[in-house]
C-alpha cells in the first residue's frame, strides 16, 4: 500500500472532468446534485496530491495504532475542498501532514509535483485553537509570517492593512488578543495565514467553537476571501452541513483508521446558505453515510469505557 | 475597603498582644523587646542613615548576584532543555541540588574566596541559579506545543523561531522562576551577610545579637520582610498577573 499513481476510472466515463459533469448534470436538472466522485482524477497538475498517504502512531505497550491509510486524493487549484469525518478519524492530523508539521509513515504529499519535505509558506495551516500570539497584537500576528520572509517593513505595514481590512478587522490592529472575541479571533487567523499569501489554505475546524451568528457570518466571509484571493483551500469539519455550504467536493473519511470512503461533488450554485434546501438535502445524504462511521465511533468510545 | 478594615484589625490584635505581654514583663526586655522600642529602633536607624546605608549595600549586592545568576541560569536552562541526554542527567542533578540550603556552600565559599564579597556573592548565585535554571527548563517544557507549530508553519525556524516564538511563549513560566530565584537569593544574601562584617542587613542583626539589642534585631527583620514583600509582592506579582492576563493563562478579569 504505497503510492498509487494508476488513475482510477473516472465516474462517468464520457466526462474528462468530474466537476464540469456534476455542474452539467445539475443544469439539466438531471439527478442530483452530489454524486460520487472518483478519487483520482485524470487531469494532471493537481494543487495538492496526496499519494498512498498512511501513518500509524505507536501507542502504549508497543501497538501500533493506525491513523491514517492509504489516502489518495487530488485537489485542484482554487478548489475548495471539505474533508469530513467522525472524530478520531485523522482528518487534523491529515491537515499536519499537508503543512508539513509531522512526516507519513508511508505515501508522498504533493504541491504542484513536488514532494513537501517539512513546513513552507505556500500553504499555511489555520490551527483549531488558532495559535495565536499573545504577546503581539492583532497587526504584529498578521505581519510575523511576511517578517519572517524578509518583507520589507513598508510592505509588511500596507498587507497588515489589506489583510485585516479584507476580514473586517481594520481598526483592530493594535488590540491584543485577549481583548478580542471568539469571531475575531478567528478572523485574525484568517488574515495571518492569508498575509503570507500562502497557495493552499487549510483549515482545522475553525469555526467548531464559534456561535451560530459568527459562523454563518464567517462562512460568507470566507467564501467572498476565497472567491477574491483564487486560494486553494482544504477545510476540515465534523460538520456536513458546513462542508456542503462550503466546499465545491466534500471528501467522507472512515473511523479509525481514517480511509476515503466517499467523495461527493457539490454542484449547487454560490453563494450558499446554510438554510438553503438544497443544501440541508445535500447533507442529508451524506449524513446518512457518515452515520455509519459515527456510530462505530461512539462504540469505540463505549467499549474503551467499559473496559476501563 | 474591608480588606483593608480586615488587615487593620489583625494587625492592631497583634500588635496588642505584642504589647500587651512585654508589659506583663514575662520575660526581660533585652529577650522580648517592646513594640515601642522596635519602633524607636527603626527611627534612630533611618535618622543615623545606618539602616540606609546596609540597604544599599545589601541591594547592590543582591543585584549584582542576581543578574549573574538570572544570566547563567537561562543559558543553562536553555541548554539542558535543549538536548534529551543533558536534561535526564543534567536535569536531575539540578533537581536534586536544589533541596540544599543555599547556606551550605558558605564553607567552601570562605574556603575559596576568603572572608570576602565573592563568597557571600557565591552563596547568593548559588541559592538562585538552580530555580531559575528549572524555571527556563520548565517553562520550555510547559509552554503549549502550539506556538511552536504555529511559528514553524508560518516560517519562523532556528534562531528567529527560538527568539520571537519559544522565548516569548515561554515568558511567564520563566517570570515565575525568576521570582522564585529573587525569593531564593534575597533569603541566601541575608544568611551569607550574616557571617562576617559586611555592612549589609544581615550583619546588622549579627549586631543586633553581639549588643543584646533585640529591639535593633526585630527592627532589622522588619526591614527584611518589607523588602521581600515589596519586589515578590508588589514588583514581580503584578509583571506575572499581567503576563498571565495577556497571554490568556487566567480569564482576564
Amino acid at each position: 500500500m504505497t503510492a498509487n499513481p494508476t488513475p482510477q476510472p473516472s465516474f462517468s466515463g464520457e466526462h474528462r472532468s468530474p466537476a464540469r459533469a456534476a455542474l452539467n448534470r445539475w443544469k439539466a436538472g438531471v439527478g442530483l446534485a452530489v454524486m460520487p466522485h472518483p478519487s483520482a482524477e485524470t487531469k494532471a497538475s493537481a494543487k495538492v496530491s496526496l499519494q498512498g498517504i498512511s501513518l500509524s502512531y505507536k501507542a502504549n505497550g508497543g501497538t501500533h495504532l493506525l491513523a491514517l491509510e492509504d489516502i489518495n486524493l487530488k485537489v485542484n487549484p482554487g478548489e475548495f475542498v471539505c474533508v469530513v469525518g467522525p472524530s478520531g478519524c485523522g482528518k487534523s492530523t491529515l491537515l499536519h501532514l499537508i503543512a508539513g508539521l509531522q512526516q507519513p509513515s508511508s505515501g508522498k504529499v504533493l504541491i504542484d509535483d513536488k514532494a513537501v519535505e517539512g513546513p513552507g509558506t505556500d500553504r499555511i495551516l489555520i490551527f483549531q485553537e488558532l495559535g495565536l500570539f499573545p504577546w503581539l497584537t492583532v497587526g504584529g500576528n498578521v505581519e510575523f509570517g511576511m517578517k519572517m520572509k524578509g518583507i520589507s517593513k513598508a510592505e509588511r505595514q500596507e498587507k497588515i492593512q489589506y489583510y485585516l481590512r479584507l476580514v473586517h478587522l481594520g481598526k483592530f490592529k493594535d488590540s491584543y488578543i485577549h481583548q478580542l472575541s471568539g469571531g475575531m479571533r478567528q478572523r485574525v487567523a484568517l488574515a495571518r495565514a492569508l498575509a503570507s499569501e500562502p497557495d493552499v489554505l487549510l483549515m482545522d475546524e475553525p469555526f467548531a467553537a464559534l456561535d451560530a451568528q459568527t459562523r454563518d457570518l464567517l462562512h460568507d466571509e470566507l467564501e467572498r476571501i476565497w472567491a477574491e484571493t483564487g486560494r486553494t483551500i482544504i477545510f476540515v469539519t465534523h460538520n456536513v452541513r458546513e462542508a456542503v455550504r462550503l466546499g465545491d467536493r466534500v471528501v467522507l473519511f472512515t473511523f479509525r483508521p481514517g480511509r476515503v470512503k466517499r467523495e461527493f461533488l457539490i454542484g449547487l450554485p454560490r453563494p450558499r446558505h446554510l438554510e438553503d434546501v438544497a443544501v440541508a438535502k445535500t447533507a442529508r445524504e451524506i449524513l446518512d453515510d457518515l452515520r455509519e462511521e459515527i456510530n462505530r465511533s461512539l462504540e469505540a468510545e463505549y467499549s474503551h469505557e467499559a473496559v476501563r | 475597603m474591608k480588606r483593608f478594615a480586615r488587615y487593620l484589625v489583625f494587625y492592631s490584635a497583634l500588635i496588642g498582644i505584642w504589647f500587651l505581654l512585654a508589659k506583663l514583663k514575662v520575660w526581660p526586655p533585652y529577650v522580648f523587646p517592646t513594640p515601642q522600642g522596635v519602633l524607636e529602633s527603626l527611627w534612630a536607624g533611618f535618622s543615623d542613615h545606618s539602616f540606609w546605608i546596609a540597604i544599599g549595600v545589601s541591594m547592590k549586592r543582591m543585584l549584582l548576584g542576581y543578574s549573574l545568576s538570572v544570566i547563567l541560569g537561562m543559558v543553562l536552562g536553555l541548554g539542558v532543555a535543549s538536548n534529551k541526554f543533558l536534561e535526564q542527567t543534567v536535569g536531575g542533578l539540578l533537581v536534586s541540588l536544589q533541596s540544599l540550603p543555599s547556606i551550605c556552600w558558605l564553607p567552601l565559599a570562605v574556603l575559596w574566596f576568603g572572608l570576602t564579597e565573592k563568597a557571600i556573592l557565591f552563596v547568593v548565585v548559588m541559592g538562585s541559579l538552580l530555580s531559575v535554571t528549572i524555571a527556563m527548563e520548565t517553562g520550555r517544557q510547559q509552554m503549549p506545543k502550539i506556538y511552536g507549530m504555529a511559528g514553524r508553519n508560518l516560517g519562523a525556524r532556528g534562531f528567529p523561531l527560538f527568539w520571537y516564538v519559544l522565548l516569548p511563549a515561554s515568558l511567564p513560566y520563566i517570570v515565575s522562576g525568576l521570582k522564585q530565584g529573587w525569593a531564593f537569593a534575597w533569603r541566601s544574601l541575608i544568611s551569607g551577610e550574616m557571617i562576617f562584617v559586611s555592612l549589609g542587613l544581615g550583619q546588622m542583626l549579627m549586631m543586633g545579637r553581639d549588643l543584646n539589642d533585640m529591639s535593633l534585631v526585630i527592627a532589622v527583620m522588619i526591614l527584611i520582610v518589607a523588602i521581600g514583600y515589596i519586589v515578590d509582592g508588589l514588583v514581580f506579582r503584578t509583571i506575572e498577573r499581567r503576563l498571565q492576563q495577556k497571554w490568556g493563562l487566567t480569564p482576564a478579569t
